[in-house]
């Protein structure tokens, strides 16, 4: 009788890489509504063509290195990536841009660095860079909120829009396009209008974009509930939001005619959607309690300075790529005392 | 008796369920004594005992079998009488899973007492320190927690050390373990009594006794000892159950809020730490007269018929102590010994139960799934969150992947006591503190190879220099010489021209003369 002798520990938690990602993907959900009955079905064709792309992606990314397919397809990473960059494209983008970006984020900033585990940079933020800077101009092209649009389109019209690029006959291409609320104030305020005149659009909700604040609010509903089931911990969104809100309103205290006020920063965008669950990579952030703290300051704090004096629409990608960078110094300058050393 | 403390707590740990009650419903059961016994040499920390008796000696229980060959070792005793069959090497528990010298006895059922054992010292009070150590060492006393260090070695601090609190160590913090519990339950007396022995022997002025908060029948068992016993200075403490408050680090840390320097001992603290099984060994050697000849062990886990705590002598193969306990039930069956957080796992049931043996867990496949593949790390930081030294698990598992040797060191690895909280919640099931292992062996063993490799390069040195320096006096020798005999030789050779210059011109004139004769 020769028994199985595995090293100890001999039982284990019940927690899984699988049931990790299955959650952030339970979290997104409140968000993705407010998406879809803001902006329309194009939000979740987005997401079915991301998650189709994906899939394939990472198959044939895994059989070309030999990988257990299964195992890994199990793991659910790839969907979250997909429906997380599915998010922050415009609702009617081409869907072989679509294809493109979540192509390259799997394939480049995924798999060729090692897979799983292994890549320094967020996979679905570097699909996003490679779109933004490859199609600036259809990568800013958002619907208006279903509210203002003129006509709304059905699911069928979206997919025939988003695959085929044909519109429905009788509506102009302009009719469908609209300029994010951070742009448009972007603009406006490049014009010489002050705030309290561009306050006055339409664009406008109750305290930051009208849609945009809502979508917000949901996300951060959805990341609490990954901070209470612990999927994330508190000092990635923490840092986010502080290191937004802080400098903007300094500035907005200093300056309310030209500047944003902070609840505008942190209710537009992708501002709780980057905190609670893009900028909470585990694999590609610090992963020191204090270092954690550090990476969310400096992506909140560079996305603020991107949307203030930046030429992009929104600041979060940038600013999340930037300081995966700069994870391993922060890691390594942010490690906890060891028990013994030092001490009392 | 009061419970004063204001606790502290330990950063991280874990909450695991802990199946305790399995085997505390029925009190400690006897298990008779074996028709043989094989009882290790080396079931302790430090040198293994050096075989007292050889085949065919009579032995009794408490007969020497094996003696300590140094301070660092612990005294080996007969379990039970008979006759010794062989002195020879028989599979033990170790991880390791290779034979080490065993002595085997066939018992003869008597079960009698050597006629020239240790006398009882009832009146230990009026005993001194030193006298009260040489029995605990000569008892064989080791301590019962599972690390099997030997008692006497840890009651000697050294002259100038002053153990300010003794902590009785009663937490069994891994699932399952319950023989502390019982313990304190049946023979809570003894335990005070070896906690009051040992105070004497140390000269600590604080005790603390320290359980878990969910010991209910164990602390009233104790409290009611404590009452009796009357001593001022001794406490009782209760720790909050969380996975792993009974390390000793982690117990002094929740105790005082002090931490033990990185490398040191509790001592540097002037706190001394022992299990609470050890301390009523130590009450027995020393009042009854009693070397450690049993222990108490917990057979539990969803594998067994009937988990319970047996009085098992030292020597008994396991297998009679799972046949006891109702035998295996289920299937796919895995053994280990200790708690499943940092216990081994056997290969099979033909193996003693040594001094350190607390419990045997017996687990069925589906209790214990096969390691599930393990995925790369995708640096969740849970480990982190659980890490009692505040280590960052994620961080080292990349250097071990790396083999960054100075990168862990630094980052702490020999900090890391194994208590495997990181692997038990690493969502991707990787094997961390197997790896922690594995690099801690590789550096061990590249330390020795550097200090052999700096020895050979010292030697070398020095053998160049010394031939060096042996040339060069050679030299200096050869050279002396030469001049020497050249000087010799000099002073030899003028006298030779001359007299070859003389007998030359000696010739010549012969020649001149001899040629006009001619």
């Amino acid at each position: 009788m020769a028994l199985k002798t595995p090293p100890a520990p001999h039982i284990h938690g019940d927690n899984s890489v699988s049931r990790i990602m299955r959650r952030v993907l339970y979290a997104l959900v409140p968000g993705v509504v407010a998406m879809t009955a803001v902006f329309g079905w194009g939000v979740v064709v987005n997401i079915l063509i991301a998650v189709a792309v994906a899939v394939v992606c990472e198959t044939a990314m895994l059989r070309l290195r030999g990988k257990p397919v299964a195992l890994f397809l199990n793991d659910w990473s790839a969907v979250v990536m997909a429906v997380l960059l599915a998010l922050c494209l415009p609702p009617l983008l081409p869907a072989w841009m679509t294809a493109v970006g979540v192509a390259f984020g799997l394939i480049f900033g995924k798999h060729l660095y090692g897979g799983l585990g292994y890549n320094p940079f967020n996979p679905a933020m570097v699909g996003y860079a490679v779109l933004i800077v490859a199609f600036p101009q259809a990568m800013v092209q958002w619907l208006p909120p279903t509210g203002l649009a003129e006509s709304a389109l059905g699911p069928l019209q979206t997919l025939q829009v988003i695959v085929f690029g044909q519109l429905p006959p009788g509506l102009a291409p302009d009719a469908l396009t609209h300029a994010t609320p951070l742009d448009h104030v972007k603009t406006r305020l490049a014009e010489g209008l002050t705030m309290q005149e561009i306050r006055g659009g339409p664009v406008f909700g109750v305290v930051a974009g009208s849609g945009w604040e809502w979508i917000n609010l949901l996300f951060l509903t959805g990341g609490a509930w990954l901070l209470h089931v612990r999927v994330i911990r508190w000092q990635v969104p923490a840092g986010v939001i502080i290191g937004l809100a802080a400098p903007a309103l300094l500035f907005w205290l200093i300056n309310p005619e030209q500047q944003l006020s902070p609840l505008f920063h942190l209710l537009s965008g992708g501002a709780m959607l980057g905190a609670f669950f893009i900028a909470t990579d585990p694999v590609s952030g610090a992963t020191t309690p204090w270092g954690r703290l550090c990476f969310g300051l400096g992506v909140g704090v560079l996305a603020w300075i991107i949307r203030t004096w930046g030429g992009y629409p929104d600041g979060i990608a940038f600013g999340v790529l930037l300081m995966n960078m700069a994870v391993p110094l922060i890691d390594r300058y942010t490690r906890p005392r060891i028990y013994g050393h030092g001490g009392r | 008796m009061s419970i004063a403390r204001a606790l502290f707590g330990f950063p991280g740990g874990v909450r695991l369920p802990t199946h305790k009650d399995a085997s505390t419903g029925s009190p400690i059961a006897t298990l008779p004594v074996p028709p043989e016994l094989v009882i290790p040499l080396s079931q302790h920390a430090g040198d293994p005992a050096r075989p007292a008796v050889s085949a065919g000696d009579t032995v009794h229980r408490g007969t020497v079998i094996g003696r300590a060959p140094g301070d660092f070792s612990a005294t080996v005793h007969a379990s039970s009488s008979g006759t010794v069959t062989a002195v020879e090497n028989r599979p033990v528990p170790h991880p390791s899973g290779l034979p080490e010298p065993c002595v085997v006895i066939r018992t003869d059922g008597l079960d009698t007492r050597p006629a020239d054992g240790p006398e009882p010292l009832k009146d230990w009070l009026s005993a001194s320190p030193a006298r009260l150590r040489r029995r605990v060492a000569d008892s064989g006393v080791a301590g019962l927690g599972g690390a099997a260090f030997p008692a006497a070695v840890k009651l000697t601090p050294g002259p100038d050390t002053d153990v300010a609190l003794l902590v009785v160590n009663a937490i069994e913090c891994e699932p399952w373990i319950t023989c502390d519990d019982v313990l304190l339950r049946e023979h809570a007396m003894e335990v005070v009594t070896g906690a009051r022995i040992m105070r004497h022997i140390l000269g600590a002025p604080e005790v603390v006794i320290a359980l878990e908060a969910e010991k209910r029948a164990a602390l009233d068992a104790l409290t009611r000892a404590l009452d009796d016993a009357g001593e001022p200075g001794m406490t009782v403490t209760r720790v909050p159950v969380r996975y792993p408050a009974g390390g000793e680090k982690q117990l002094i840390q929740t105790l005082t809020g002090r931490e033990v320097p990185s490398g040191g001992l509790p001592l540097d603290l002037g706190i001394l730490c022992h299990n609470a099984g050890t301390v009523a060994a130590v009450a027995r050697a020393v009042e009854h007269g009693e070397p450690l000849t049993d222990r108490i062990v917990t057979v539990a886990g969803t594998g067994v018929g009937q988990p319970r705590n047996y009085r098992v002598r030292l020597g008994t193969p396991i297998h009679r102590l799972i046949e006891a306990a109702g035998g295996y039930r289920g299937q796919g069956h895995r053994l280990i010994v200790g708690g499943p957080m940092m216990g081994f796992a056997l290969e099979h049931d033909n193996v003693p139960v040594t001094k350190g043996c607390n419990c045997i867990l017996v687990t069925e496949s589906h209790a214990v799934p096969p390691p599930e593949p393990a995925l790369p790390c995708i640096r969740c930081g849970d480990c982190a969150d659980v890490c009692p030294m505040r280590l960052q698990p994620q961080q080292l598992y990349w250097q071990a992947m790396g083999r960054d040797h100075e990168g862990i060191r630094e980052d702490g690895l020999f900090d890391c006591i194994e208590c495997g909280a990181c692997a038990y919640v690493c969502p991707s099931k990787l094997p961390l503190v197997g790896m922690y292992r594995h690099a801690k062996s590789e550096i061990r063993t590249s330390d020795e190879d550097q200090r052999f490799a700096e020895q050979a390069r010292q030697r070398y040195a020095f053998r160049q220099a010394r031939l060096e320096r042996e040339q060069q006096e050679q030299a200096e020798r050869r050279r002396r010489k030469k001049e020497a005999l050249q000087a010799e030789r000099g002073a030899g050779e003028k006298a030779d021209r001359k007299a070859e210059i003389q007998a030359a011109v000696a010739r010549a004139r012969k020649r001149k003369r001899g040629g006009g004769e001619s």
